[in-house]
């Protein structure tokens, strides 16, 4: 136990924690560009700057651990002045077009700019007008916004494990970039977006695609549909100032309904559907001796992972497309006869908390020569599109989705979180081998948002060893165990962002894990207090089954809602 | 430059795989090729384990690596204080215009390969040149072009 003294305030610390942590946690602000919790303190921005007494210079509270006696100022006259001249140069070459700036309303340099009463450009310097890379089908990279703090390298490296970009040259040549300073499209990238929603500026966004939306949506020789993913719902409400967690499906739909889509599906009734599929190749594989592990495959990021740095596994992948695909295949062929809408008349939207979905939705496998997704909205651009149509979402009536696609149980709500894919698949898997349902559907070792998860389940003697994982760094453990040679495990499900898809790259800027974790619980509120909870009870799924699909794995289905994968040679 | 060695070799030499090791394989791989080439960094990432990016990075980090076969000749433009005064600047950019390259980078001919240094200690000939490892004094823009014009007859 340590004792130390923050502005005259006796506080006790643990043996090698680093000053800032102990700082926050009593209560004390004191602002950083650099920092995220759990990723490696490189003091790099210095506006966690403190004074210790003893220590003439001024030292970064984040990578400095506390000491017995410590006596710490946090904001003297001294210190805000030198945190004041940190954001004065980092604007010094800073761009002035905040007005423009998608980052307006959530840039934290901005906002610093504001708390420490910056009012003047005091240093100018002729800034290098750096190309914006647009080459990513998922994001943009504008290197003139970028100041440079570092966390979108430690996010890709440390959390997700894949280190597309590092710091390129040096001193005032710095900057972030991928090897050779090339295009994100042919590097390593997988689309995550964790960059997105950890970069404190608009250096980072998504590939936006509200305009060809508004255009698709004033064309009224299109059908225009759109769907929401799980997480969606219960995330969008933070934006409009409701406590996190808010689940506000109803109204959301309206909002839909107002900004003027045709129909309104529901991304969890495919998820249903890609239960029903995946489930049965689960048992397939398992009766047949087909290759397993299995492996989930509705993260596209994460497939676009193995794709890249363990081609290895790639027959462990489930052949089944994602949710999103899935729908916007059947969308485009048995909807669009039933209805008699011409499919290049169709034009699907999804509303995904995710960024790597635009990259999905660009694969050429999915689709008929036209893509089976037109567009892909992040949460962000739903919020955006919401009030650019001048909607007052907290003033709307709840309402329903459109059918046949608008059901759904919630065992397919749950793919929002890290481990529901698994306890929805788990559900049906069990049903298809013993005809009966779990006593108890819920599988405690898989919820929660530990990075790595792990349970042993018995279905009728049969013994199935299930790993979750959520961040890709964590799903590296589970495939360099496999490929040690670990078999205790035959299903393993892999969400690229941490805690699923609630945390997702689409979702709010900014890595807030109470806000993920409000979502989370959010999703098992629906899965505790519905009635319908399992993917093969859904009266819709069943139907689409009998009026069209046959049988899961059946002829239809694998000509709609399965797909391959490739290997990809790009410089990683 | 010394050739023969490949990077298989060079690498096995190494029995500690680690990143401590990086920039002596890079420096190596320099000394025997001349540059560090994309399929080099792609192969030490590999053998190191380490994310490409993370290898062009630290290899950006340093002036002495080059990313670019070298040319015939080896051009280096002094740009320390003493030329820049005397105006080295505008010796480096009629240079650079004449051969459409950046520095650092290499004519599509082949012949030259132009850096830019920071002083190479010797200010009371500024502004200087260094033509393979040949110092040049007193250098403008004219007589750049006739050193240059110089080595392209010599070629024919």
């Amino acid at each position: 136990m340590i004792e130390l003294t923050i502005n005259n305030k006796k506080v006790t610390a643990s043996e090698n924690e680093m000053l800032l942590s102990v700082i926050r946690r009593e209560g004390f602000h004191v602002p950083t560009l650099c920092h995220v919790e759990g990723l490696t303190p490189t003091g790099a921005c210095r506006l966690c700057v403190v004074e210790i007494e003893g220590i003439r210079g001024l030292v970064p509270s984040c990578a400095y651990p506390v000491r017995n006696g410590m006596v710490v100022q946090t904001h003297s006259n001294r210190l805000i002045e030198a945190r004041k001249t940190i954001i004065e140069l980092l604007l010094g070459t800073h761009p002035d077009d905040c007005l423009y700036c998608t980052r307006r309303d959530t840039c934290e340099l901005l906002g610093l700019a504001e708390e420490l009463g910056v009012r003047e450009r005091r240093y100018k310097k002729q800034p290098q007008i750096p190309k914006i890379d647009v080459s990513s089908p998922a994001l943009m990279r504008d290197p003139a916004k970028c100041i440079l703090c570092g966390r979108c390298v430690r996010v890709c490296e440390e959390i997700q494990g894949v280190g597309a970009i590092d710091f390129i040259g040096r001193g005032s040549n710095c900057v972030v970039g991928t090897a050779f300073n090339e295009g994100l499209n042919i590097s390593s990238c997988v689309n995550c977006g964790q960059c997105i929603t950890a970069c404190p500026t608009g250096a980072l966004v998504e590939q936006k695609h509200i305009k060809r939306v508004l255009q698709a949506l004033n064309d009224p020789s299109k059908t225009v549909t759109v769907q929401h993913a799980p997480a969606v719902s219960v995330t969008l409400g933070e934006m409009f100032n409701l406590p996190s967690g808010t689940d506000v499906q109803g109204i959301m739909i309206s909002a839909l309904r107002e900004i003027g889509f045709d129909q309104v599906f529901d991304t969890s009734f495919s998820a249903d559907l890609t239960i029903m599929e995946e489930a049965s190749e689960l048992v397939h594989r398992i009766q047949n001796s087909g290759k397993l592990p299995m492996m989930t495959s509705c993260s596209p990021a994460w497939v676009k992972f193995v794709e890249t740095f363990y081609p290895q596994f790639l027959p462990n992948l489930s052949t089944c497309k994602s949710p999103m695909q899935m729908l916007g295949a059947v969308t485009k062929t048995w909807w669009a006869q039933k209805n008699n809408i011409p499919r290049e008349n169709i034009y699907n939207v999804a509303v995904m908390p995710c960024t790597a979905k635009k990259f999905e939705a660009t694969r050429p496998e999915m689709g008929d020569l036209t893509p089976d997704i037109d567009a892909v909205l992040t949460t962000r651009e739903l919020y955006e599109l919401i009030r650019m149509k001048g909607i007052r979402m907290t003033e709307l009536v709840p309402q329903f989705n459109d059918n046949p696609f608008g059901q759904r149980s919630t065992a397919g709500k749950l793919f929002g979180a890290t481990g529901g894919v698994m306890e929805a698949a788990v559900r049906t898997a069990y049903w298809l081998i013993t005809g009966k349902n779990l006593e108890t559907p819920v599988i405690p070792e898989v919820r929660d948002l530990a990075g790595v998860k792990e349970a042993h389940i018995e279905i009728d003697g049969l013994k199935i060893g299930v790993a979750v994982a959520s961040g890709l760094a964590n799903a590296r453990k589970i495939l360099d165990d496999i490929a040690l040679g670990r078999s205790d495990i035959q299903f393993v499900e892999i969400m690229s962002c941490p805690g699923g898809c609630i945390g997702g790259g689409g979702q709010p800027y900014g890595t807030d894990l109470d806000a993920v974790r409000s979502r989370m619980q959010s999703l098992y509120k629906i899965d505790r207090d519905e009635t319908v909870r399992f993917s093969h009870e859904n009266e819709s799924i069943k139907n689409l089954y009998t009026e069209f699909l046959g049988k899961p794995l059946g002829h239809e289905s694998h000509r709609l809602l399965h797909t391959d994968y490739y290997k990809r040679t790009v410089m990683k | 430059m010394d050739s023969e060695m490949t990077l298989n070799e060079i690498l096995s030499n190494f029995n500690d795989k680690s990143r401590d090791n990086l920039i002596p394989i890079l420096q190596e791989e320099q000394r025997h090729r001349g540059f560090i080439s994309r399929e080099a960094i792609i192969q030490i990432g590999t053998a190191l384990n380490l994310p490409v990016s993370k290898i062009y990075g630290v290899a950006s980090f340093y002036n002495q690596f080059r990313f670019n076969a070298p040319g015939k000749h080896y051009i280096q433009i002094c740009r320390g204080t003493a030329c820049h005064v005397k105006g080295s600047a505008r010796v480096l950019d009629s240079l650079l215009t004449d051969m459409s390259v950046k520095a650092g980078e290499t004519t599509r001919d082949k012949m030259f390969s132009i850096e830019v240094v920071a002083c190479v200690g010797a200010c009371s000939l500024a502004p200087v040149i260094v033509v393979d490892n040949e110092f040049h004094a007193n250098v403008t823009s004219a007589k750049m072009s006739s050193i240059v014009s110089k080595l392209r007859k010599e070629e024919k």
